[in-house]
């Protein structure tokens, strides 16, 4: 199996709007209208869902399974959203997301050229976030 | 009586020795002060240059007082005077306090008899640091530039010090040089203090 477990990883600020967007693979590839499309109808969904959730204090959607892909979120204390789609049955999937997160708050807020909630452009989470998503490729190759 | 003649009693505090203090502080703590500010300097500047010139002037008055610090703690009080024994200083005493390490390397410039360079394959401050492509070829070392003319200054060796970024072979990250122009007046009284 030599394809990419992961298709594509979004991070969403506090109001639905997409500020980082990656493709892994060929896979389920999107152009820019629509992976902000998806973005911000993922964003309502998961407000939708905690609403209606049966559960008291339920956080939001936290996986997605369909035929062709699972969807797994990670919504941080602030409110900015983390998701990927991946292979179906991928595993760990929420692991990675939490290193996502730390290299988020570690490259991007500290970093004093980027402005809260907009598009995230800073090499050094480029850079650590590939070196992140291959190491867990190797891994799951590995397993 | 329990307890008494344990510590050492001092008549005078000034022959205490001085605390050597807490060695370590959070990495993050740091790094988000530090954004902070870079963040403000922005905001009081319309372009890079000037930007520059406050970091580095942030830096200027650390390096003031990390000298008084460091040459009261660690050398008994006593200060430099040679040139190559003010920049071991910096290169090793300076940023081992600061920085919990020794400089990478400290070199001489091939091209000018007056210039040396301090090379940080990662340095501290830019550790979390993207420099936006719009913003050319700033460099937040400024602000350890600032730091390293501070010292050096504060010690009688007047110089311009700047931080650069210069591409390594092999390496996706450049390093980072500062760049320390010595003063006329520091290598004529090198040479008359002779080797």
């Amino acid at each position: 199996m030599a394809a990419a477990a992961i298709y594509s990883l979004f991070i969403i600020n506090k109001s639905g709007g997409l500020i980082y967007y990656k493709e892994y693979g060929s896979a389920g590839r999107m152009d820019t209208n629509d992976s902000l499309r998806v973005a911000s109808l993922w964003h309502s969904m998961h407000a939708i869902s905690q609403q209606l959730s049966p559960t008291v204090g339920c956080s939001g959607i936290e996986l997605l399974e369909a035929d062709a892909f699972d969807l797994h979120c990670f919504q941080s204390l602030t409110g900015t959203k983390f998701f990927v789609v991946c292979e179906p049955g991928t595993l760990h999937m929420d692991a990675l997301l939490k290193v996502i997160y730390e290299l988020y708050t570690d490259y991007v807020l500290k970093n004093p050229f980027y402005e809260m909630e907009m598009p995230i452009r800073c090499e050094l989470f480029d850079l650590n976030l590939s070196q992140a998503v291959q190491k867990d490729r190797v891994a799951l190759l590995g397993r | 009586m329990i307890g008494v003649g344990k510590m050492k009693q001092y008549s005078n505090v000034l022959d205490k020795p001085l605390n050597k203090g807490k060695q370590e502080v959070s990495l993050s703590a740091f790094a988000f002060l530090f954004s902070e500010l870079v963040q403000y300097n922005q905001t009081q500047v319309d372009n890079i240059a000037e930007l520059e010139r406050r970091l580095e002037d942030a830096g200027y008055a650390v390096g003031a007082r990390v000298l008084e610090l460091l040459c009261h703690r660690e050398k008994g009080n006593r200060k430099e005077t040679r040139l190559l024994g003010i920049l071991s200083f910096v290169h090793s005493t300076v940023w081992k306090v600061l920085f919990g390490k020794v400089a990478d390397s400290l070199e001489k410039g091939t091209e000018h008899e007056d210039e040396y360079m301090i090379s940080e394959k990662e340095l501290l401050v830019n550790r979390f640091i993207s420099i936006p492509k719009d913003m050319g070829t700033f460099n937040c070392g400024a602000f350890v530039a600032g730091i390293v003319r501070g010292v050096l200054d504060s010690a009688g060796f007047p110089a311009v010090v700047t931080a650069h970024f210069v591409p390594m072979e092999g390496q996706q990250r450049p390093r980072t040089t500062i760049l320390i122009k010595f003063a006329e007046e520091v290598l004529r009284r090198e040479a008359r203090l002779g080797g």
